[in-house]
């Protein structure tokens, strides 16, 4: 099962690589990472997705707690979420009616097209993994994909919950 | 004000660190020209940073202290991690302070660079590269308290040349105390959990008490006895909880695992509660955990969370110290006046005394050879039953825990989870650092003693008089017994061939050799040996290479799938 932690940490030198290393040692799957300064700049937030059964959560998610430079730990697909992942996609943008179907394309999707050359455009799109997932293959059909860098999964649990309180 | 390395040393006197195992170089030069003047601080130089972990282990098991170690940079610092890595399995609080080239050149290959906080990352509880020489109390403050708190374990503390430089004064602030907004271990269980394990001990018919390192950890000996015979339960203790139960006790079935008596794995699997207190169900004792006690009802005590339902899962998990829990059961016990089912209980000793009848520790002697059990006998009577026992790993470590039921906690000294060859003697040089009085013996083997002999030496400098009571198969033994039963007797590499003479090799190093290979003068060596109280002694004791160590589980089985002796060969 696919799940995303939520992790609020001390930001401090070494303490994303005891998580990663922590995922590495046990044999626990990290399909994507994210990880960025909080608006209190003495505390990172990190989002991990993982997948595992319960009991291999569960682990995770007591083993994640157990580190010294970690306050909080959270599963928030325990619960009602928002998830969101950042996405800039290179693509070959050449003849006008190329260039007319990804406009296209991209308005479906609420997409932004946010480099443009002679030859290439850049898109914008953010969303959920599926809806990411989705684009690249309606836009592999229209044009040739040059290259693909996405943020990874970053969420929040909807309402009042949060990790610092 | 103050050097970063006067820092160091102030910081250490300040906690109360009366011992270092260490080995001096480049990096930590400007620690060691502080410590020259330190009063109250004894620093023993050590001849490999390994042994240098290993005897600030030995020295934290015995006591509950924490264990402080001090090496240079590089190669200082990597020899230790086998012996970081040995207390980080077992929980042991220690704190390792290594030395790095400077800031300024960190991350350009230096002479003598390694990533010490990177290497020892999947080994240590916590670790600290200080950048600051003003961090430096705060930092060591820190890194004893993590050390020592909740479930203990080993902090790295990396310390760059420049900031110990002795020309640079920084003013020296030691906090009043710890505060960690990211650390707040949890000691005290939820009562309503304790409440329903109460409850679901005091309906079983068939229980057990399982008795694990933790128990050590929060010694808390007296209250389990107490509790144990109150409620007449049967008690096994693992590996790494020897004593905290007394091996002597009536209601002891002795330790349980792979190796453990056929009265304790019986006990185990056939138990319909079993009561767990800081052990890890590991996979030495479950042996198949598929297979594992499968009518027992699981209450599980632990401070670590991670312990709790990781092989096996807890019918009622409890987050907090053995002591504390222990202490919040008894009160409920006295408030209720409730007690165990009488006429259960006593239906289920007796199917246990059956199960003792067995006597598995049985064991047929020799006037020929001497058996590797009888040397422990031998032991046992010679020390009356009150040495700290360091061990090796090996058949000798087995028939150690088997042969010497430990009557207190703290006594039993050994890497269980590691399994570390080499650890033994150094870890008993640490235990007679701490406790001159007492009397601290090694049981080592062949193999093993030959990993970190070359701290006979330290001892001559110190005047550490450990007893080292070598058990001499010429083999690797425990690897042999393993060839003998899975590799149809091929003995790959299981020799040790061209042994040397220990008796020369301890009398070289100043000390005292005895070697002995006939039954009948075993017990007069021994006795010899500890008479000798302010000396070294080897005892290079012969004995019986074919000696296997049963009852043995068998592999994929339960707990209580066991050999007893030697299957018929094939
Ligand atoms: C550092 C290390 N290397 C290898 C092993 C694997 N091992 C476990 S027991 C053993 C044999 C030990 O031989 P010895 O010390 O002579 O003890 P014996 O079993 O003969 O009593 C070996 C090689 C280990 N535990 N530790
Ligand atoms: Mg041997």
């Amino acid at each position: 099962m696919r799940r995303i932690l939520s992790v609020l940490l001390e930001n401090e030198p070494g303490a994303l690589s005891r998580i990663v290393g922590l995922f590495s040692q046990r044999g626990y799957n990290i399909e994507n990472l994210t990880v960025a300064p909080t608006d209190d700049e003495t505390l990172s937030r990190l989002t991990v997705t993982t997948t595992g059964d319960n009991r291999v959560i569960e682990q995770i998610t007591k083993q994640v707690n157990k580190l010294v430079d970690v306050l909080k730990v959270q599963d928030i697909t325990e619960g009602e979420h928002i998830e969101r992942e950042l996405m800039l996609i290179k693509v070959k943008a050449e003849s006008s009616e190329d260039r007319i179907e990804m406009k296209g394309l991209s308005d479906i999707f609420r997409a932004q097209i946010v480099d443009v050359t002679s030859s290439t455009f850049v898109i914008q799109l953010a969303g959920t993994t599926a809806k990411l997932d989705a684009f690249i293959e309606a836009i592999r059909t229209e044009s040739e994909i040059l290259e693909v860098s996405r943020t990874g999964v970053t969420g929040l649990s909807r309402g009042e919950k949060s990790l610092r309180s | 004000m103050m050097s970063g390395a006067e820092m160091v040393v102030r910081a250490l006197t300040q906690i109360g660190v009366k011992h270092i195992f260490g080995y001096p170089g480049g990096a930590v030069l400007d620690i060691y020209d502080a410590l020259f003047e330190a009063e109250g601080i004894e620093h023993l130089l050590v001849r490999h940073e390994q042994a240098a972990a290993h005897m600030a282990d030995g020295y934290a098991r015995a006591t509950g202290e924490v264990g402080t170690v001090l090496v240079t940079s590089g190669p200082g610092a990597t020899n230790t991690i086998t012996g970081i890595a040995t207390a980080y399995m077992d929980s042991i609080p220690m704190v390792i302070l290594s030395g790095q080239v400077p800031t300024s050149v960190i991350g350009e290959d230096a002479f003598q660079e390694c990533d010490m906080v990177g290497c020892s990352r999947p080994v240590v509880k916590h670790s600290f590269l200080v950048k600051k020489a003003e961090d430096i109390p705060a930092t060591i403050a820190k890194a004893y308290h993590i050390a020592a708190t909740g479930r203990p374990g080993p902090v790295v503390v990396d310390l760059p040349k420049d900031i110990v430089n002795p020309k640079e004064k920084h003013p020296y602030v030691f906090p009043d105390s710890v505060q960690m907004r990211s650390y707040n271990p949890n000691v005290k269980g939820h009562k309503g959990q304790i409440k329903k394990a109460l409850q679901t001990l005091l309906e079983a018919k068939q229980p057990v008490l399982y008795i694990g390192g933790g128990a050590i950890a929060a010694n808390c000996s007296d209250l389990i006895t107490a509790f144990a015979e109150r409620l007449n339960l049967p008690v096994t203790n693992t590996l790494m909880g020897l004593g905290a139960f007394p091996g002597t006790h009536k209601q002891c079935v002795g330790m349980l695992g792979m190796h453990g008596t056929y009265e304790a794995n019986k006990t185990m699997h056939n138990s319909d509660v079993i009561f767990a207190l800081g052990a890890r169900f590991d996979d030495r004792v479950t042996n198949n955990v598929q297979k594992f006690c499968p009518n027992a009802t699981i209450l599980h005590v632990d401070i670590d969370p991670t312990s709790i339902s990781k092989t096996v899962s807890a019918h009622v998990p409890i987050v907090g110290s053995v002591d504390q829990v222990l202490a919040d059961m008894t009160e409920m016990l006295d408030a209720s006046g409730d007690s165990t089912d009488a006429q259960a209980l006593a239906a289920w000793w007796t199917q246990i005394e059956e199960w003792r009848g067995q006597n598995c520790l049985a064991y047929a002697k020799s006037d020929k050879v001497i058996k590797p059990q009888q040397v422990i006998e031998s032991l046992y009577k010679a020390t009356k039953g009150e040495a700290y026992v360091s061990s090796d790993v090996g058949q000798h470590q087995m028939f150690g825990a088997l042969y010497y039921p430990f009557a207190k906690p703290r006594r039993w000294i050994n890497s269980g989870g590691l399994g570390t060859m080499g650890f033994g003697f150094p870890a008993a040089m640490g235990v007679k650092v701490a406790l001159p009085d007492s009397v601290s013996v090694c049981i080592t083997g062949d193999g093993s003693i030959q990993m970190n002999i070359q701290e006979l030496s330290t001892c001559m400098q110190y005047g550490i008089p450990v007893k080292i009571i070598s058990l001499n198969n010429q083999a690797l033994g425990m690897v042999r017994q393993w060839q003998d039963l899975i590799y149809g007797g091929r003995h790959s590499h299981s020799y040790m061939e061209s042994l040397p003479d220990f008796v020369k090799l301890v009398e070289a190093y100043g000390h005292v050799g005895i070697r002995v290979s006939d039954p009948a003068e075993l017990d007069e060596a021994m006795e010899k040996c500890f008479a000798m109280k302010d000396k070294l002694v080897f005892m290079d004791i012969l004995v019986d290479q074919n000696e296997h160590v049963y009852p043995m589980q068998v592999k994929y089985g339960a707990m209580d799938d066991m050999l007893l002796s030697k299957p018929e060969s094939k």
